[in-house]
């Protein structure tokens, strides 16, 4: 697989919501590379038929009845908020819809 | 609904044809979230109803509410999909009304798939999918305009945040705006059927995305299609779809090509406006939500949940039909093969109107006001006319009706009791107040009608007192009947029932 | 003094909880200017939760199995009105509204937290140097990392601070860092011990756990913080664990076998331990093989795509909207933007790009897809293995404590340092590290015992062994 490039990682960034430096920019693009060079043994494998794990333990079903608990109390939540107004979260503007 | 296969805006050339697929998203009445113990309650105080899950804390982990699952099975069934294991996966987005920054949605596993949905005039409309997920919290925008443009700043609650949904995915196989209409009204009622749904679009407890696209006609591969949101009423869906219809065939027309966007309904400027491209499409990075384990329904499981399934809206009407061709069923009776449509081939012997009334009152939920008037004795015209028409103008009060009280209104029409006339008017007390005693109401209201003892008396009085005219009417000369009415009429200062002269001289002609 | 020694002597009013509170305060003042083991050290909190213990016992009450053990907890694990940062600049200020599972289990059980422990940013390093609160230093060694990320709970069990400490296992943060230290350091089974609560790394590899001075205390603490919890999904519906009882049971007719692969890159003075380790196992009666389970040698591959994946999702939500660090900017996007790049220190970036590279479209299927095939031939491979044997030995770090700084900038050859620890966390099952001598430097060597899922009893068995069996480490340089 080609080495990951300087402007898929200023693109990867954008994606995680991280401003990086240039000097950021060019340290993670060397650092990326070797640790992904590294996971090229697994990306290369032959592992067609091999299903996937993403849980260590097979379980399945756990469900919880549909009853009411308690919710938190509103001035606990809201004294860890950067800002509020009207006791709801203050945000800056909103640039557009969700997508 | 007889528009099915011809399409698009027939000014627009016909050559056209319109393909829609809607995707319904549907809040579910649990008592619960969807991960979480917090009341799923609206219009509440803001943030009262948040926990450390549906708030997204650091350290804090989702489990899911069996009753949502129990109640996507259900719309499964009502959909006739596929019931199969499932799971969950994130959806990463930013947006500030979603706690965790990820949506917990099914993706490549969804709970139902391969469904089919049969619009009452009998048109099958294929079900992708329907998937369970959680809805996002809610945001206020500071500012004149109150909306997202041009505001300062925002604000969120977080009270709706985790609430459960699920996603109904239809195939593209509508063609019209009717189709779209008459899908979009069909599914509400089976959402609330169901139990699952209020079904209310304009509170957002139904909301319904549309996917549009046009082609040069049946049997074209389909055309780049766009999607269409912020419709947020059925009439909103039908303009909107003809709208964006219009505007790429247009597009088409000039040799423009359509390019694939998300659109935003506008109903005040009644038209579509891009927000993104597809180029700008978000990369969702779906993975498998490892918070949470696969949901595997085994088969006594997914009987049970259907076995507790009251009728649904096609069966409703099945037993409508039925009834106007003389069935009577025992209470609790069900009535085979509840996909034949109501159209004029599926149910000889109705009327275009009564199918009209038909659809109206299952629609309406009202179908259990006319069954238990039937099973009381009413004529089932009667009962459906008086249903479809008077009872459904005040549709909301009218579910609420006693039944028993609603049969013993209609049944004072049959007898002659009350006439049609004082019938509606009582009616319209019944749903003023919500309720009362039908007998009551008529007397308060001065309905003092004859007594059936003392009509009969009078009718044959006025029958001796004009024998040729007696004679005439009995060999055949209907007309009379409204003379011997007069006659009584006078007799009696208009305190007679007129149906019920007539009935009774009916009777006499007979004997 | 071990947490059994201690909770026996405050149940029969021996000792008071206040006196081994103080012991346990009076070490932490001595020893904290130089070690660095806490984020936050609770001494008000500390005396009042002793006095209520001690109320108990003069009320003839039992506190319980952990009465007065001094505990220092990860600051990954969340504790209601007190600061839970994870060591990270974006949680500062933050004050969870509620309690970790096994911090109310901790409660119930009598023991008395003496402070939040430091540990490398939202657990991702091998050294406890990401912190944003600065290092932790070894204290077998101060010019030498602690190991991580669990590091200040490692150093604090080592310094003798506190008896025993919780800790939490993404791929070795719990074992690494006791090895390095000297002490015992354990990760459960995947899903024995609740999740709800303990701030998330990866989801699907994180597990809270013990570390101690001693075998029967790490098995002591896991039974009191494990068992069904059902706020978390992924918890086992089983019975609590009752282990303390078979440590020192013994190892006679196991077949136990010595990873080979382990050891292919250990220092020589390391695996010279294990051979050695192996030996005590074949005196005490147990029939030790080699054995290889090639599959593991793909492990870091596969952990290095797995954990950061999921961890790019999971650290989304600290976008500055409600809770921890905001850095204020026109719009929300753009705060988000500011936020993240000033609260999440370089480590934590790093590992945020690679997962949301792994995940992203058009690589998701070459890279993660491919790990979690990975994790399947890893799973395959240790069952085959433990068709054969009941426990594995290995090393649990393939070298000694390294100085502070040595791999502060070179994330391959840190990651390296958990290639003995990551198959365990992507199968789920069980391993201990139990201190078994020095290596050339004088500095601690901690021989690994492996187990299949749920196996924890012959993994106690096996490490109270060797534990019996080890040359002393020294007292430090
Ligand atoms: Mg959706
Ligand atoms: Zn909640």
């Amino acid at each position: 697989m080609a080495r990951i490039t300087r402007d898929e990682v200023a693109h990867v960034a954008g994606l995680a919501r991280l401003r990086l430096t240039d000097d950021e920019l060019e340290r993670f693009t060397e650092q990326l590379g070797t640790v992904l060079d590294h996971a090229a043994d697994v990306a290369s494998l032959d592992l067609a038929g091999v299903p996937r794990t993403a849980h260590a333990m097979a379980v399945t079903n756990v469900l919880r009845p549909d009853e009411p608990r308690p919710s938190l109390d509103r001035e606990e939540v809201l004294r860890s908020a950067p800002a509020v107004e009207a006791n709801r979260f203050r945000v800056p503007r909103i640039l557009g819809d969700a997508p | 609904m007889t528009d099915v296969g011809r399409v698009v805006p027939e000014d627009a050339g016909g050559a056209w044809e319109m393909v829609v697929g809607l995707e319904v998203h549907t809040e579910l009445r649990t008592a619960t979230k969807l991960f979480c113990g917090c009341a799923n309650l609206f219009g509440d105080e803001p943030n009262t109803h948040v926990c450390p899950v549906c708030l997204g804390l650091p350290g804090s982990l989702p489990v899911l509410n069996q009753r949502a699952v129990e109640l996507a099975m259900a719309i499964g069934t009502a959909l006739h999909c596929e019931i199969r294991p499932s799971t969950f996966h994130r959806k990463n987005y930013f947006y500030p009304d979603m706690p965790k920054d990820y949506q917990i949605s099914q993706y490549d596993e969804p709970i139902n798939v391969s469904g089919w949905l049969q619009l009452p005039g009998g048109r099958r409309i294929g079900i992708e999918r329907a998937h369970l997920e959680e809805d996002t919290g809610k945001t206020a925008h500071a500012g004149s305009s109150g909306r997202i443009q041009g505001a300062e700043y925002s604000l969120v609650d977080y009270n709706r945040s985790g609430v459960p949904l699920v996603e109904i995915v239809s195939a593209p196989d509508m063609r019209s705006s009717t189709e779209a209409r008459a899908y979009a009204t069909e599914l509400r009622a089976i959402l609330i059927a169901c139990g699952a749904s209020d079904g209310k679009m304009e509170e957002g407890s139904m909301r319904v995305d549309a996917n549009v696209s046009v082609r040069p006609g049946p049997g074209a591969p389909f055309g780049t299609r766009c999607e269409i949101k912020n419709l947020n009423s059925l009439r909103s869906l039908g303009r909107a779809v003809d709208y964006e219809a219009q505007r790429q065939i247009a597009l088409l027309e000039s040799g423009d090509a359509v390019v694939q966007q998300t659109r935003h309904w506008d109903e005040g400027e009644g038209r579509t406006v891009a927000l993104r491209s597809k180029e700008e499409a978000y990369d969702y990075r779906y993975f498998l939500e490892p918070d949470l384990v696969p949901v595997v329904p085994d088969p006594a499981w997914i009987t049970a949940v259907g076995a507790a399934l009251g009728p649904l809206p096609a069966e409703r009407r099945a037993r409508l039909v039925a009834l106007l061709a003389g069935a009577v069923p025992a209470v609790g009776e069900g009535f085979p093969d509840p996909d034949v449509g109501v159209d004029a081939e599926g149910s000889p012997g109705v009327s275009d109107a009564e199918r009209e009334q038909i659809l109206t009152v299952v629609d309406l939920g009202l179908d259990g006001l006319v069954v238990a008037a039937v099973a009381g004795g009413v004529p089932a015209r009667l009962a459906l006319a008086r249903t479809a028409n008077e009872a459904a103008t005040d549709a909301g009060a009218a579910a609420s009706l006693d039944p028993g009280a609603y049969t013993t209104l209609l049944g004072m029409e049959v007898a002659g009791t009350l006439s049609a006339t004082q019938v509606k008017a009582i009616l319209s007390d019944l749903l003023a107040h919500g309720g009362g005693d039908p007998v009551e109401l008529a007397r308060a209201r001065g309905f003092e009608a004859m007594a059936d003892a003392a009509l009969v008396t009078v009718v044959r009085e006025a029958v001796d007192a004009h024998p040729a005219e007696w004679v005439r009417y009995r060999d055949g000369e209907e007309k009379l009947a409204q003379f011997f009415v007069g006659q009584v009429m006078k007799a009696t200062r208009g305190q007679a029932n007129g149906k019920g002269v007539v009935a009774e001289l009916e009777r006499l002609a007979r004997e | 003094m071990t947490a059994a020694a201690i909770a026996a002597a405050v149940r029969s009013g021996e000792r008071r909880a206040a006196t081994v509170t103080e012991a346990s305060l009076a070490a932490i003042a001595a020893g904290e200017g130089e070690i660095h083991a806490f984020a936050l050290v609770l001494a008000d909190g500390a005396r009042r939760r002793a006095e209520e213990i001690d109320a108990q016992v003069a009320a003839g009450q039992d506190p319980g199995p952990l009465a007065g053990v001094p505990v220092a907890l990860k600051d990954n694990l969340c504790t209601r009105g007190v600061p839970t940062t994870c060591c990270s600049r974006i949680l500062e200020g933050w004050l969870p509204p509620y309690d970790a599972t096994v911090v109310k289990r901790l409660a119930a059980a009598g023991a008395v937290v003496v402070g939040k422990s430091n540990m490398d940013e939202f657990a991702m390093g091998s050294s406890t140097e990401t912190s944003a609160f600065g290092p932790t230093r070894n204290p077998r060694d101060t010019s030498r990392v602690p190991g991580g990320s669990s590091g200040g709970s490692a150093a604090a069990v080592a310094a003798g601070f506190t008896p025993v400490a919780l800790g939490s296992d993404t791929g070795g943060s719990i074992r690494q860092p006791a090895a390095l230290c000297g002490v015992v350091g354990m990760k459960p089974t995947y899903g024995t011990v609740s999740r709800y609560g303990l701030v998330a790394f990866a989801s699907s590899l994180d597990q809270v756990g013990p570390l101690a001075t001693t075998v029967a205390d790490a098995a002591l603490l896991f039974d009191v913080i494990g068992g069904r919890d059902e706020r978390d999904t992924t918890s086992l519906d089983r019975p609590a664990p009752r282990l303390a009882s078979v440590v020192g049971q013994g190892v006679e007719g196991m077949t136990i076998g010595v990873l080979a692969e382990y050891l292919e890159g250990a220092d020589p003075a390391v695996a010279g331990r294990i051979a050695q380790a192996a030996e005590v196992l074949a005196a005490a009666g147990a029939r030790v093989e080699e054995v290889s389970v090639p599959e593991v040698r793909l492990g870091l591959s596969a952990y290095y795509l797995i954990a950061p994946a999921e961890a790019s999702s999971t650290l989304a939500r600290y976008d500055g909207v409600r809770y921890g660090l905001r850095v204020d900017a026109e719009d929300t996007a753009a705060m988000n933007v500011a936020t993240r790049s000033a609260g999440f220190g370089a480590e934590v970036k790093r590992r945020i790009m690679l997962g949301t590279y792994a995940l992203s479209a058009g690589y998701v299927d070459a890279y993660y897809g491919q790990a979690l095939r990975v994790r399947t031939r890893i799973i395959d491979g240790f069952a085959a293995a433990y068709e054969r044997c009941d426990a594995l030995l290995g090393p649990t770090a393939p070298t000694t404590a390294f100085a502070l700084g040595a791999k502060l900038d070179d994330p391959l050859s840190m990651y390296l340092s958990d290639v003995c620890t990551i198959p365990t966390n992507l199968a789920g099952h069980p391993a201990i590290s139990v201190p078994f001598g020095t290596g050339a430097d004088g500095l601690p060597v901690g021989a690994q015992v492996l187990a299949p899922a749920l196996a924890e009893a012959t993994m106690f068995k096996v490490a109270a062994v060797l534990e019996a069996g080890a040359p002393a480490v020294g007292a430090g340089s």
